[in-house]
């Protein structure tokens, strides 16, 4: 397999970054995907079992994770919409760029209430409520 | 001056690989876009809505599970968003392993860690009892 990649003509552009970032949260979700279905199995074994690993994912560290992994599901899932819409749309080939920025600002406008609703007994618990 | 002879048109090639490879790239279409409703509707539901993941304990897991409408969402969930993931890392160690062995070994982790999730969480969903101790 040869390894050179000088010249090619693929490099660097919205094409590019949102394939890398399709793969990295594909990864990164499938990975998490076998520790969810390892912890909701403690259902099996116990109700204790599983209120006290659940209790793991109530911490502020955890609960900051959930965003980064809610945002990965999101990016990858409007993406892969995009793909879809670049395969079997045919106009999809010519605006897969702009549609790239477009999946960037509806990713934008649903994690910024979702963070914030993720977010808000974290943020309450750690600096006091204001209501 | 004779033309120059052309060799004989390669054959396209035959057996099972070219279709696998063809229905694995329209299996990841087609789950994506069910996965698009299945997972984000649970993210939403499980991690945003009503408190998120404050509010779920063991309780919370029977409560939907009493439903038939919530476990065929789960297990459909489930073997969708397993086999999709597991057919994008299969994608992914062709790309990147370069030996035959890195390759096959690294497949074999795969698809045990694929079946074994799959069948745990199958049962899982399948036999579970609101009333153990």
């Amino acid at each position: 397999m040869p390894k050179a990649s000088v010249g090619t003509l693929y490099r660097g552009h919205e094409g590019m970054w949102t394939w890398v970032a399709h793969r990295i949260t594909g990864v990164a979700v499938f990975f998490f995907l076998l520790v969810h279905v390892l912890d909701t199995a403690l259902v099996r074994v116990s109700p204790n079992a599983y209120d006290e690993v659940i209790a793991t994912y109530k911490t502020p560290i955890v609960n900051l994770m959930e965003v980064g992994l809610v945002g990965a599901v999101l990016f990858h899932a409007l993406n892969g919409i995009r793909i879809i819409l670049v395969d079997f749309w045919s106009r999809g080939p010519r605006l897969q760029k702009q549609m790239t920025w477009a999946i960037m600002a509806i990713w934008l406008v649903l994690m910024i209430p979702g963070a914030y609703f993720m977010l808000i007994h974290t943020v309450e618990s750690l600096f006091g409520s204001t209501s | 001056m004779s033309a120059p002879a052309l060799n004989a048109p390669k054959t396209a090639r035959s057996g099972g690989r070219t279709n696998y490879e063809m229905w694995s790239w329209i299996f990841m279409r087609v789950s994506g876009i069910v996965l698009v409703f299945l997972v984000l509707g649970h993210l939403l539901i499980m991690n945003i809505l009503d408190g998120g993941v404050q509010r779920i304990n063991f309780a919370f897991v029977a409560g939907r599970w009493s439903s038939p409408f919530w476990q065929v969402w789960d297990l459909l969930q489930l073997w969708l968003a397993m086999l999709h993931g597991a057919n994008g890392l299969r994608t992914i160690i062709n790309d990147y392993s370069e030996r035959d062995q890195t390759r096959f070994w690294l497949k074999a982790a795969l698809a045990v860690a694929t079946v074994f999730t799959i069948a745990l969480g199958t049962l899982v969903i399948f036999t579970f009892d609101p009333n153990i101790s």
